[in-house]
């Protein structure tokens, strides 16, 4: 179903500024980027604020605002725990515990770590599955670009698609990370500037947050008190469900251990930074369901007042959840805002775009091309092969857009796809980096164990070869119960095979895991920095506001 | 190099202009399907409220050379 919102001049003319100031910018860093060290890490030279912006607007695609506001629309509050316990502890957990093992021992890419930790075989497996990922993601990411443009905007595919693709292959190319870096950050202020006003004229219309929460359905108001019934709460989870799968799991798989928002962290300038990075983050991370889930509930209440005129598009009988937000910016936004709500989501869609390139990039040259195909290439060749990489990074994008295109149910497969890579990573990262008597065919084989079943599971469930109460464990339950209850399953047997493979197993000497196990290093070298300064510090505020949010809206 | 600072504020400052101007126009112009909350010219001053900020930016980044 399609629905057509006309553009003036003044909106085009944002939209053609957007597109000339990060073509320019790439341009302009180009100068800048002149080793292997430049294009893949941004010359590791950003301070915290520049690293923490970009580590949050790597994971802050169009996709994902999207989703979540439409999300909020089907699931009500519960969304939020995505961005509070459902973000908020890992990234504290990154930057107190575990980036100065990454930082500290200069690896370019997570994979290079498990090498590093491990053995080649554990570090190809997981570069080759990231790699994989990002690839499908990016492509998904163009097709869902293509998607929101042509139903909302009338725009034709091919032009979208192409135009978005060959700007970021433009611009990646010229100058690797730091220009995806500046363009995630400009991203950030477009988003905030772009959309968040959706929110406040949502408020203002309806009369007021308390008013918002009041005409909400119970199920859908609440963050913590309808959890321990499923059936109680929007998104048919109790609390075990959101705390295991969400705040354990899937959380920590992903932000300590996802290299697209991580490599964000390696850019920084010194230890202190890096570990900074996660930390600062981590505040702007909370205030986003302001943006999100508000725009979410504003959509609930105006659906349920016939009089508004406001509904979601309804496509073969199905309700596109994800309209709300496109459809909220038609209601509200008049000229040259509606570019730059437009703008907003085409800089979260490309930059979200750009971020997985360019982790693509870096995880193929090094942990694929450099350590299987060729072990001898100089720095210059790795440079050459960086910027050649992400042309093919972009083409195969561009032909997944286009298999998603001719197959649309794709669409499901990748919501779960994090579950499959980053929930069992996120167990070897942990038992490699606090235990040390862990083995590298332990953490290989736990990777496979853990991987498989996270897709046998899935697999499982969507072809009905059994229950999905067998995996919740509770019912009613909804597909996202079933994703958290999945992320949990499969780290536990990854974390049980691991251990238990580790068991009978070569282990390494001790002296060759110095500085990247826990206890096994002398401790990264940081100047002494006033208590103000230190990542503890912010890390325990982050945590204290997060206890508070949560305690306000239970 | 010059800061990403600069350069937020320089793209806040020349869209916030854009949408200022829109907003200037649909006051002279009002549009015959007005948006809902169009009463409260929200692009006139939303516009306003990005250039301060792109200002700000534009001048605490404008001598701020990054590494």
């Amino acid at each position: 179903m399609q629905q057509a919102i006309g553009l003036t001049v003044f909106d085009w003319l944002i939209i053609a500024i957007y597109f000339v100031f990060v073509v320019g910018l790439g341009i302009y860093l180009k100068r800048y980027t002149r080793s292997e060290e430049d294009f893949f890490l941004a010359g590791r030279r950003n301070s915290s604020w520049v690293a923490g912006l970009a580590f949050l607007s790597a994971n802050l695609g169009a996709l994902e605002l999207l989703g979540m506001t439409g999300n909020t629309f089907k699931y009500g509050m519960y969304v939020a725990h995505f961005y509070w316990i459902g973000a908020i502890p890992a990234m504290v957990f990154l930057g107190i515990y575990m980036m100065p093992f990454y930082y500290s021992s200069r690896i370019k890419s997570i994979p290079g770590y498990l090498n590093l930790r491990f053995d080649e075989k554990t570090r190809v497996l997981n570069g080759i599955a990231f790699g994989v990922m990002t690839i499908l993601v990016s492509g998904i990411n163009l097709y869902a670009m293509a998607l929101v443009l042509h139903t909302f905007l009338g725009w034709n595919w091919d032009a979208s698609m192409w135009a978005s693709a060959v700007t970021v292959a433009a611009y990646v190319t010229l100058s690797g990370l730091m220009s995806a870096i500046f363009t995630e950050i400009i991203q950030f202020f477009l988003i905030w500037f772009g959309l968040f006003l959706v929110s406040i004229l949502g408020i203002v219309e309806i009369g007021g947050v308390d008013e918002v929460l009041r005409r909400v359905p119970p199920a859908f108001a609440a963050l913590w008190s309808t959890s321990a019934d499923p059936a109680a709460n929007g998104m048919m989870i109790t609390w075990a469900g959101i705390v295991l799968g969400l705040g354990f799991v899937l959380s920590f798989g992903y932000w300590t251990t996802d290299f697209l928002v991580v490599q964000r962290a390696f850019s920084a300038r010194d230890l202190r930074a890096a570990r900074m990075t996660p930390i600062l983050a981590s505040f702007f991370k909370m205030a986003l369901p302001f943006l999100v889930i508000i725009t979410g509930l504003v959509a609930i209440v105006l659906s349920r007042d016939a009089g508004s005129g406001f509904q979601l598009l309804v496509d073969k009988g199905q309700v596109n959840y994800d309209s709300a937000l496109p459809l909220l910016i038609a209601r509200y936004y008049p000229a040259g805002l509606m570019g730059l709500g437009v703008t907003a989501l085409l800089a979260g869609f490309m930059a979200g775009q750009a971020g997985n390139i360019s982790a693509f990039n870096t995880v193929w040259t090094y942990d694929i091309y450099h350590s299987v195909l060729n072990r001898g290439a100089s720095p210059r060749h790795l440079l050459w092969m960086g910027r050649v990489s992400t042309v093919a990074g972009i083409l195969l994008s561009i032909v997944t857009a286009y298999w998603a295109k001719s197959f649309p149910s794709i669409m499901d497969y990748m919501q779960a796809i994090f579950s499959w890579v980053n929930a069992p990573l996120f167990a070897t990262m942990l038992l490699g980096m606090f235990v040390w008597w862990i083995t590298p065919n332990g953490a290989f084989w736990g990777l496979v164990t853990g991987m498989a079943s996270s897709v046998l599971m899935y697999l499982g469930v969507k072809f009905q070869w059994f229950d999905a109460a067998c995996i919740t464990l509770t019912r009613p339950y909804s597909d996202m119960a079933a994703n958290f209850w999945r992320a949990w399953w499969a780290w536990l047997i990854c974390f049980g095979v691991t251990v238990a493979v580790s068991l009978f197993t070569v282990r390494k000497p001790r002296e060759e895991l110095a500085g990247l196990v826990k206890g096994l290093s002398a401790g990264a070298a940081e100047a002494p920095v006033p208590w103000l300064k230190r990542p503890e510090f912010w890390g325990v505020v982050a945590l204290a506001l997060l206890v508070a949010l949560n305690v306000y809206f239970w | 190099m010059r800061s990403i600072w600069f350069f937020v504020g320089l793209m806040l400052l020349v869209m916030g202009a854009v949408v200022t101007a829109a907003g200037a126009w649909q006051f002279a112009q009002p549009p015959a399907a007005p948006k809902v909350l169009a009463q409260y010219h929200p692009s006139f001053w939303w516009g306003l409220v990005m250039m301060v900020i792109g200002g700000v930016f534009l001048w605490a980044g404008r001598r701020r050379m990054d590494a």
